[in-house]
Parts: C-alpha cells; structure tokens; sequence
C-alpha cells in the first residue's frame, strides 16, 4: 500500500505553482517564529505607526456601521472619497488628479503595488527596483511573471538610487522603474537633484516610473518630492499611496493608486475581479481623515521627529554608525564594526538582549551589515533598547581587543 | 522653547540630555531654557498624576459650582482668592454661563467636604449660591485615562 501521507505530500507539491514555490519567504518571517518564542522582548522590528488610528477617525468608521454602510461601493471608490483625495493631492503636493478618471482606491498601497505590477508586467518583462527595499517590491514582480532587477544603493550615495546605476541596468525588457521613498527599510529620502535625474532618464528611455509614496507625509526637516509633481512626470508616473502610515490606519487596509485615465481603467479590470471595491466602513473612515486629519497628522510627525533624533544621536554614540534618515520611521545602521553579519547581529541581540531589530539582509543583498530599527515606539522603549544595545557592543569591543 | 515645554509636559522627568537629543539642540541652551522657565513662572512645579483611587482609602471630590458677586475694581479676582486661598480647593476657574466659578474640591470625607462648603465658601459675603457635585469616578486628568492597564499594545512584535 502507498503511503498515504507522501502521496498527500507530493500531490500538494504538484499543486502549488512553480512560481510559488521558488518564491523566497520573507525574510522578516522567519525571524518572527524565533521571537514569538520569547517574552519581554522590546522590539524595534515593527513597520506600522504605534499610535492608535485618531479617535475621530474611528469613529466616523464606527458611524458609517450603525448608519449600515455595508455594501459594496463603486469599483473605483465612492466619489466623495476620491473627490476628497484629489483635493488633498493638489493641497499636499500641487499635482491634480481627476477624481473620476485618475483616481483608484485600493484595500492599501499593496493592492495598488500588486495591480500595477500585474497590469504592466508581460512574462519575461524586468522591472527595475533599489536594493535594499521593501520586502514585497521583488516578490511582486516575481508573481506578476516579471524579473526584479536590483540596483544596489549604499551608505555612501544615503540608499538612494542613482540614475546612472538604473542606466547601466537598463535593457530591451525593462518595463518600469519602481521606487519608494521615504524609504522602507533606510528612512533614505530622494533629493530633488536625484528625482530630477531620474525622471530625464525616464523621458529618454520612455519608461514608466512607479512611485510608491507611502511614506510621503513622514518626512523631517525636508520637503516631500511627489514624483507626478515633477515637470513633465504626471503622465508617466504611476502613483501608489495610502493611509497607513500618516494616519495610522495599518488595519483599516485602504490606500489608492493615481495615474493617467487609461492607466487606471486597466487597474479597474482587474480590481472589479479581484477586490471589488475596498471596505465601505474603511472609505467612510478615509474620508473623515482626509477632511479633519491634519492635526493629529502633525502630532505624530513631530512626535516621530523627537524619537528619531534620540535614537539616531544614540546610535551613532553607541559606534553603530548612521546615515541621518530623513523619512518614515526607520533608522538603518551599520553594524558593521561589530563584525557579525546583519543575520547574527539580530539573532544574538535578540538572545542577548532581548531587543528585536530585522537584518538589512531581510530587504535584500545590500542589506548586509545593516539593521532597521523602527522608532515608532515609545520613548522609554527606544531609550531602553538603546541602553541594551549599547551594552551589547561594548561586550563585544572589549572581547576584540 | 516651546517645543522643551511639550516635552515636559509629557514627561516631568525628562532629563536636559534627552530632551537635547529629541529636540536637537545643545544641552547647555535646553538647561539654560529650562531655568528660565523655572525662574519666570512658565513652568510652575513638577508633579505626579496620581490613581488615588487605586489606593482604595476614602477620597473624596467635589466640583462646585459657585455664582459670587463681582466687586467694583477688582472683577472677580478678589473673591477668586479668598475661595481659592482654601487649601481644600485644588483648582479653580472663572467660566462663563449661569455660574462664575467652577472649583474642584478635595477631602477626606463627604462630611468634611460638606463643613466646607457649609461653614467657609457659602457664608463668604460675595457668594450667592453654591452647587456641589461629588464626583464617582475619574476617567481621564491632564490629557492621561485612568484605565489601567492602559491600551494595550495589539501590534505583531515583526511586521514588514
């Protein structure tokens, strides 16, 4: 008699498609298993805002419940809500976006990244993206049947990616240009020279620009480049955003995509048979934001602000060198002086110490003798996991000499 | 200047060290701004919030509501302080509407609270009416909520 359970194995590998397969899981997952194992832990390994979404925001969710808002809105969002986002987009950025055509609301910029990618790719098609980056910028790609192309970023160039460097990457495949900044995991934030040169690259080589602006609100001391916003650049920008971030709505899922009007029918192609629309509680939330969200938004940037100074001041003391991040909430030192890979340096932290910080190695190969850390946590968290860390390397200093 | 207040003001014990780094400024000018501050009556005392109810002893709170006669000259001011000069009364302000001073009474006992407002603030000249209000329960003082534990952390300890 077979046995059964290997045949019930092997047909499960049968069914999973190749792509899936050879897919690499996340990096941060696995990590995830080890330090849900443990108690006590301060974790500076979180990507999400620690601050509860504002009161009247939730409650303008919980309005729409008891009002019975629970069918389904129209595919690309309700009107009002878009209307609303527009006006934000030229209030914030000087870009106008026709709410009706140009406008897509997606349950969170990870529908809009996937959309996009699913939209454009055709199988082969390379999509070009910094490295490190945000985990599911190449897994995306990967499913959408395109090839991630990697354009390593340094400390030296502050992990932003250069022109010159997507240039030397360019080939007859090259489909797009996907980029992120404020910049998951770097905090790195593109300069108006940089974006400039990119978008010239981007007019010469006729190719699109994907800008994943997620992060846009949460910038320090320097202002936000909206990519649309550059001359020339709305017609070949595809524009990927949301609420998470700014408005600490992780959970609520809700994000939008803006481009040109054909653009965006063919996104809707897809939404329509996919999501249908995004939450309706969620869209009527949204648009209480975006009219009376300012204030707590400013709150949480000033607060972020004050956090990220301290810690990167601390880090720096501490001989774990860093770049200043100028955006999100991510700080991205080198842990290079402790000669441990970003791998080790986690694990042995998080053994050690018990504070949780993710590998550079987590967004992609160069990466390597990074970590993120995540000030979006209390102060007396971050001060404590400071003092741990801090106490780590000295350990290890006094051992090398 | 401004922004060294709204630190402390979350956090007394923030210490000149940490608020430089936050802020990102020398530690000589944050101290410097902090005794300044001290010194001129912006920052008045460094105190704790206190969940005196987790005590479980007898304490009482009253709010009172108090209509007085203003006096010529002075306002509301001078009878403003001869209520709050009590040391029984642990705030006091000036409101508009149907009263003038609102006061947030503090005693051992409703026995004593009512000596108070029987024997010292009705009796005082300038006062026309009293209406006192115990309170039942606190949920929230100085911007913080009394529940404890506070909102608990719901995030993962690893998100991308």
């Amino acid at each position: 008699m077979p046995d059964a359970k290997s045949t019930s194995a092997e047909a499960m590998d049968n069914l999973i498609s190749q792509k899936v397969v050879t897919l690499p899981p996340s990096g941060i997952r696995e990590f995830f298993d080890l330090l849900s194992s443990m108690e006590d832990v301060i974790s500076l390994g979180i990507g999400e805002p620690d601050f509860v979404t504002p009161w009247h925001i939730r409650e303008a969710g919980i309005y729409s419940l008891e009002q019975g808002y629970t069918m389904y809105t129209s595919n690309s969002g309700m009107p009002e809500l878009r209307r609303e986002l527009a006006r934000y987009l030229e209030l914030h950025y000087g870009v106008n976006y026709h709410p009706e055509h140009e406008i897509l609301i997606t349950a969170g910029s990870s529908e809009g990244l996937d959309l996009v990618l699913r939209a454009i790719i055709n199988p082969g098609d390379e999509v070009i993206i910094p490295d490190p980056c945000y985990v599911a910028y190449p897994a995306d790609v990967t499913l959408a049947g395109g090839k991630p192309v990697l354009v390593s970023t340094n400390a030296r160039n502050n992990f932003v990616i250069r022109a010159a460097d997507i240039k030397a990457r360019i080939t007859k495949k090259t489909k797009a240009i996907l980029i992120g900044y404020p910049a998951n995991p770097t905090g790195a934030v593109m300069s108006k020279k940089e974006a400039d040169a990119i978008a010239e690259l981007s007019k010469q080589h006729h190719l699109p620009i994907i800008s994943d602006e997620i992060y846009a609100r949460l910038t320090y001391g320097v202002e936000h480049i909206c990519f649309p916003g550059l001359p020339g650049m709305k017609k070949r920008t595809i524009l990927i955003s949301g609420f998470s971030k700014s408005h600490a709505m992780t959970g609520w899922r809700i994000g939008y995509v803006a481009a040109d009007r054909r653009f965006i029918q063919a996104l809707t192609k897809i939404h329509q048979y996919t999501l249908l629309c995004a939450p309706t509680m969620t869209q009527m939330a949204t648009i209480e934001a975006l009219r009376n969200g300012e204030g707590e938004v400013e709150k949480m940037v000033q607060e972020y602000n004050r956090r990220r100074r301290f810690m990167v001041k601390r880090l720096n003391n501490i001989g774990l060198p860093c770049f200043e991040p100028r955006g999100a909430f991510f700080a991205f030192p080198s842990i290079r002086a402790t000669r441990m890979t970003s791998e080790e340096f986690a694990q042995k932290l998080l053994l050690e110490e018990k504070v949780a910080v993710v590998p550079g190695t987590a967004f992609g190969p160069s990466g390597e003798g990074f970590v993120r850390c995540c000030y979006a946590t209390s102060f007396a968290s971050i001060e404590e996991a400071l003092r741990r860390m801090d106490r780590f390397v000295t350990k290890r200093k006094r051992r090398s000499r | 200047m401004k922004e060294i207040l709204e630190v402390l003001e979350q956090n007394g014990r923030a210490t000149p060290e940490q608020i430089s780094a936050m802020l990102d400024k020398p530690v000589g000018k944050v101290k410097k701004a902090i005794k300044q501050a001290e010194k001129d009556g912006t920052i008045l005392k460094y105190k704790a919030i206190i969940n005196w109810p987790k005590l479980e002893e007898e304490d009482v709170w009253a709010l009172i509501e108090v209509r007085v006669t203003p006096q010529r000259g002075v306002g509301f001011d001078a009878i403003a302080e001869r209520v709050y000069r009590f040391p029984e009364v642990y705030s006091a302000y000036l409101v508009s509407g149907t009263y003038d001073l609102s006061i947030l009474v503090r005693g051992k006992s409703m026995q004593e609270i009512a000596s108070f407002v029987a024997e010292k603030l009705a009796p005082l000249e300038q006062v026309q009416s009293v209406v006192t209000h115990f309170l039942l329960k606190r949920y929230k003082e100085y911007g913080e909520t009394f529940r404890v534990p506070k909102e608990t952390n719901r995030r993962l300890p690893i998100t991308p």
